[in-house]
């Protein structure tokens, strides 16, 4: 299949986004203040506050700047204005969104007071406004995007049709060249065997297997009961699904039937070339849709039976859903409906090229139902407590 | 309209996509090949739930997504609800 045409932003890396934010980027909790004091002195810009960023230490700090430089640095994000406590670790979030070449400031509180700093930073935001203001889209083509999948509050109706629904689309863009990361490591137990099998050799196999080895291990180091009473949950039996094997591998629709993945990444780690990845992630909506996020991904498709919600600041967010009566009671969250499918009055091809119509208008800008509603959920992953 | 979908054809189990009454001749779809099936239910099956295609033993594979999601417990005849009354997980 060949790749479709889309209207992107292509950045100074030469990476494709689709959205052209100008954020306000808290280093820190203290910082969240001054940075949605900007955002609201400067309209259009986009403040992203959150809970974390001080006294974090060892791989919990490294995923944490991790996180927050690739944040700045999506293809989404045309400029970035950051505003730290104090300037060592501001300089630091700086330095590398600046490796993008993007435009990026930095402005640090201490010895200045917030009204300063909400001052100059107010400035700088501005220029950044209007200078993105006049960046146009370019003729790009799809297989220039890198798409991250996940779903959330499944039921029957997401096994059946609209995570394969995903999984076609997932394969025909694996096919004409694209990137597309999948994860929800604890949601792959059960499957976990097959799932070895589905990588692109046996070392990237072994690779998965010793992540989903690892997750496996604190959640049965953290559990209070036993996990083999609750999955399936008792709501999923009732549903219909009967063992953990069916459950996983109703959610692992979503890669499709012939796309193995190239590589594992770490949380928040940028896909190092094209095609399927997989990446370490919790199966928490918001979490998991933020380290994506953070690995440079501009869209994401997010299947949904019983109706999750989830949006991100910088990243559209594609609900897709097979259950009709998700689609008429929340049909505002959802934009893709695909019950048809259960009806046996549309085909999974059929459903795959209808999504794949969708990312185009997305990337094009038509805003997803997540966006409209103001959907922003940026939600940080703490490995474990700070210092 | 169909009453069941099948997702590949090897599976040996379909889900309802309506109520199906216990002792309809459900018509149901292979999601791959969109090949048409009928089983007569045996039983009630709910919206969402299993039911068996073929003559299921004790210790067969019952087989969905073209892979295996555990063992029979108790035998099955064709048109049954599949559960967890006579499927179970080989994990545990």
């Amino acid at each position: 299949m060949k790749a479709p045409k889309i209207w992107g932003y292509r950045r100074e890396n030469g990476k494709v986004g689709v959205r052209n934010h100008v954020v306000i980027l808290p280093l820190d909790d203290l910082s969240n203040a001054a940075s949605e004091a900007v955002a609201s002195i400067v309209k259009g810009t986009l403040a992203i506050p959150h809970a974390y960023g001080r006294l974090q230490f060892g791989e919990d700090l490294e995923l944490f700047f991790r996180t927050m430089i690739g944040t700045g640095s999506n293809p989404n994000v045309a400029a970035v204005v950051v505003i730290g406590i104090e300037p060592e670790w501001t300089e630091k979030l700086v330095e590398g969104i600046a490796a993008t070449g993007k435009p990026v400031k930095g402005f640090s509180i201490e010895r200045n007071g917030d009204l300063k700093t909400i001052m100059e930073a107010s400035r700088q935001a501005k220029e950044y406004l209007q200078w993105a203001s006049e960046l146009k889209r370019t003729e790009c083509t799809l297989d220039e995007l890198y798409v991250s999948i996940k779903c959330g509050e499944s039921d029957t109706t997401s096994g059946l049709a609209s995570n394969p629904t995903v999984g076609n689309a997932v394969d025909k863009l694996v096919e004409m060249g694209a990137t597309v990361s999948f994860g929800e490591t604890s949601e792959i137990t059960g499957a976990e065997l097959v799932c070895k099998q589905r990588a692109a050799t046996p070392e990237v196999g072994e690779e998965f297997y010793r992540v989903w080895q690892a997750y496996n291990e604190i959640i049965l180091k953290h559990k209070t009961d036993d996990l083999s009473g609750s999955q399936p949950t008792k709501g999923n039996i009732r549903g219909g699904l009967t063992t953990i094997e069916e459950k996983a591998f109703g959610n692992l629709q979503k890669i499709g039937k012939k796309s193995r993945y190239v590589g594992v990444l770490k949380p928040a780690e940028a896909p190092r070339g094209k095609g399927l990845w997989f990446m370490d992630t919790s199966s928490a909506a918001a979490e998991a849709v933020t380290l994506w996020a953070a690995s440079g991904a501009v869209v994401h498709l997010f299947p949904t039976g019983q109706g999750n919600i989830v949006g991100n600041p910088i990243v559209p967010v594609i609900k897709i859903s097979a259950n009709p009566i998700t689609c008429s009671t929340m049909s505002e969250h959802i934009d893709l409906d695909v019950s048809a499918i259960l009806r046996g009055e549309l085909t999974l091809d059929q459903a795959g090229d209808m999504l794949l119509d969708l990312i185009v208008r997305t990337a094009n800008g038509r805003l997803t139902a997540a966006e409209t509603l103001g959907h922003r959920e940026f939600v940080l992953t703490k490995l474990y407590v700070s210092a | 309209m169909v009453d069941f979908l099948v997702h590949e054809k090897s599976d040996n189990v379909g889900v309802a996509t309506v109520d199906i009454e216990a002792g309809k001749v459900a018509k149901g779809l292979y999601m791959d090949t969109q090949e048409s099936i009928e089983v007569k239910a045996l039983q009630a099956i709910p919206l969402g739930h299993k039911i068996a295609l073929a003559d299921l033993q004790v210790g067969d594979t019952v087989i969905k997504y073209g892979h295996d999601i555990g063992r029979v417990v108790a035998p099955i005849k064709k048109g049954e609800h599949v559960h967890i009354h006579n499927l179970k997980t080989k994990r545990w």
